[in-house]
């Protein structure tokens, strides 16, 4: 299990969807609504928009960090996304979408086990640390 | 630990290049802490995707970079749009959505990248040399340049690849490195038959198994004839990059860091997962979306056609016309050369439909009828039932053009058998 480490810095708050595959938003996520589009993905109808987004790791496109600046764009976006390794793509599209929108997704690698699917949780997300907390 | 900057990088981040270079360099340093980089170093070249049109965020961020005196500083080429210039007539998308596309695209160029407009920019006279470092976006290029090429990029997404085309930097990390180009996983063929491996179809297959196996991690094949196409090892790459996050793979005694096993591992102890015939049928079949033999129109070229595979598809196609609509989708240099060859006559012949500068499963251009598409491509088939809405079904670039011929899903089943 990778360190715990923050990505993309930030705080937010929401209830858990966990993932049991990587996905990638690009081809898995609908912008528009934020429903989880993969046909070949377990949680394919589930809906990411303020959610706290548990899952192993991104998956394939590299076009996964424009949609996900777009979900933030739209309003459709995880309220923040705890990954079990590192995502460059997921974290960059967070770093842009702040950039353009003020708005901030906290991204970061959780080293222990993660929040439980529905838990609602607050992730902080700073450079020393990152807290997941009920 | 932050990154290590140079005077050059400063100055670009404190504004003395203007503000889209500052802010291309912000978002560069800070992705390079994402990725643990220690400094950033020097790109040849870059091959930008972030010109694909998903919604306003990538149009709002090129405008800021264009007004902001935004210009590539290396060679950049384009990836796919969502439109066909080439042939305008095909588009059946939302105009409002059109329209976008195409102010995304002209910004782009205003920013001084050559419109290629394809996603096998490997497929262009210039392509990178062996261990040179490139700033590469679309996934099944990454895979390539890093496999096929020996050329150095890291799975980089939208937005960070004009970045480093703009700075001509990029974060020192993963594929870049020497280690992290080791296989730390083997895939080896067992029982699979030279039958098999004659034809096209277990190669987008293979590629999918080595994306579920790989996940993140560079594997490495063995077992695949020595004289293994470049077209294949697309194949095999496009469909990792899809179902996998694979950057980069090698097949031992083909691809150039690889010329054994040792080579590719770097003498570590590797976990092996045997592929048998079983395993690879299994593959193909999670790829298909649909059963029964109806067919509703055939899409191949996803990556890009190859010159070499539009002469296969014209050979396959002489003296045919098929029942159902036939797509190929290639870049526009490509069908440049293509049209001066006299074999291209026989595409024309058969009503072949050339799709360029987009793909038939980013935007609705294919006149689909009912039933379920055929492809050859392991990519276009995992993407394109929740793109387009489509059933797939997957073959070889022969059994795509039986199918088409006779207006139904003829696939031999015999070459799938056990060794």
């Amino acid at each position: 299990m990778a360190e715990a480490r923050t990505l993309v810095a930030g705080s937010a708050r929401g209830p858990a969807l966990v993932l049991d595959e990587p996905l990638s938003f690009w081809g898995g996520i609908d912008p528009a609504t934020g429903e989880v589009i993969d046909v070949r993905h377990p949680q394919r109808g589930a809906n990411v928009a303020g959610r706290v987004l548990v899952l192993p790791s991104g998956r394939g496109s590299s076009s996964s960090s424009s949609v996900l600046a777009e979900c933030v764009r739209a309003g459709t976006a995880p309220a923040a996304i705890v990954l079990s390794e590192t995502d460059p793509i997921l974290a960059l599209g967070a770093i842009v979408a702040r950039e353009l929108y003020g708005r901030t997704i906290p991204v970061v690698v959780s080293g222990a086990r993660g929040p439980r699917d529905g838990d609602v949780v607050t992730v902080r997300a700073e450079a020393a640390g990152v807290e997941i907390v009920g | 630990m932050p990154v290590e900057l140079s005077e050059a990088d400063r100055s670009r981040l404190s504004g003395d290049h203007g503000e889209a270079a500052a802010l291309a360099m912000r978002i560069l340093v800070e992705t390079a802490g994402v990725m643990g980089a220690e400094r950033l170093i020097d790109v040849a070249s870059a091959h930008v995707d972030g010109c694909l049109y998903h919604g306003l965020a990538g149009l709002e961020f090129a405008e800021r970079l264009v007004s902001g005196g935004a210009r590539v500083s290396v060679p950049t080429t384009l990836n796919v749009s969502s439109l066909d210039l080439l042939h305008p007539e095909r588009g059946r998308g939302d105009p409002a959505a059109a329209a976008n596309a195409r102010r995304q695209m002209d910004l782009y160029v205003a920013m001084g990248c050559r419109p290629t407009w394809t996603c096998a920019p490997y497929q262009l006279p210039q392509r990178p040399s062996f261990g040179q470092h490139v700033a590469w976006a679309e996934s099944n290029a990454i895979v390539f340049c890093n496999s096929v090429l020996g050329a150095r990029t890291n799975r980089y997404g939208d937005f960070i690849d004009v970045c480093a085309a703009i700075a001509g930097r990029a974060p020192l990390a993963g594929l870049h490195l020497d280690d992290e180009r080791r296989a730390r996983l083997v895939l080896r063929l067992d029982g699979v038959t030279p039958r098999l491996l004659a034809s096209d179809a277990p190669y987008p297959v293979l590629g999918h198994l080595l994306g579920r196996e790989a996940g993140t991690a560079v594997a490495a094949i063995a077992g695949l004839p020595p004289d293994t196409s470049e077209d294949r090892l697309k194949a095999i790459g496009a469909a990792a990059a899809s179902s996998g996050s694979v950057g980069m793979f090698h097949a031992v005694g083909i691809t150039p860091e690889a010329p054994t096993l040792d080579a590719a591992t770097g003498g570590d102890e590797t976990p092996v997962v045997a592929v048998t015939p079983e395993r690879l049928r299994a593959a193909r079949d999670e790829l298909a979306t649909a059963t029964g033999d109806e067919l509703g129109a055939v899409s191949v070229g996803t990556p890009h056609a190859s010159l070499a595979e539009l002469e296969r598809v014209a050979g396959l196609v002489a003296g045919r016309r098929p029942l159902v609509p036939f797509y190929v989708n290639t870049g526009r240099d490509v069908l440049a050369e293509a049209e001066r060859r006299d074999w291209f006559a026989s595409l024309q012949a058969a009503g072949i439909e050339i799709v360029t500068d987009t793909c038939t499963y980013l935007t609705p251009v294919m006149d689909l009828g009912r039933g379920t598409v055929m492809t050859d491509s392991g990519k276009w088939a995992w993407y394109a039932p929740a793109n387009i809405g489509v059933d797939v079904v997957i073959g070889g670039l022969e059994e795509c053009v039986a199918s088409a011929a006779a207006g139904r899903v003829v696939r031999d089943e015999s070459i799938w058998a056990d060794g």
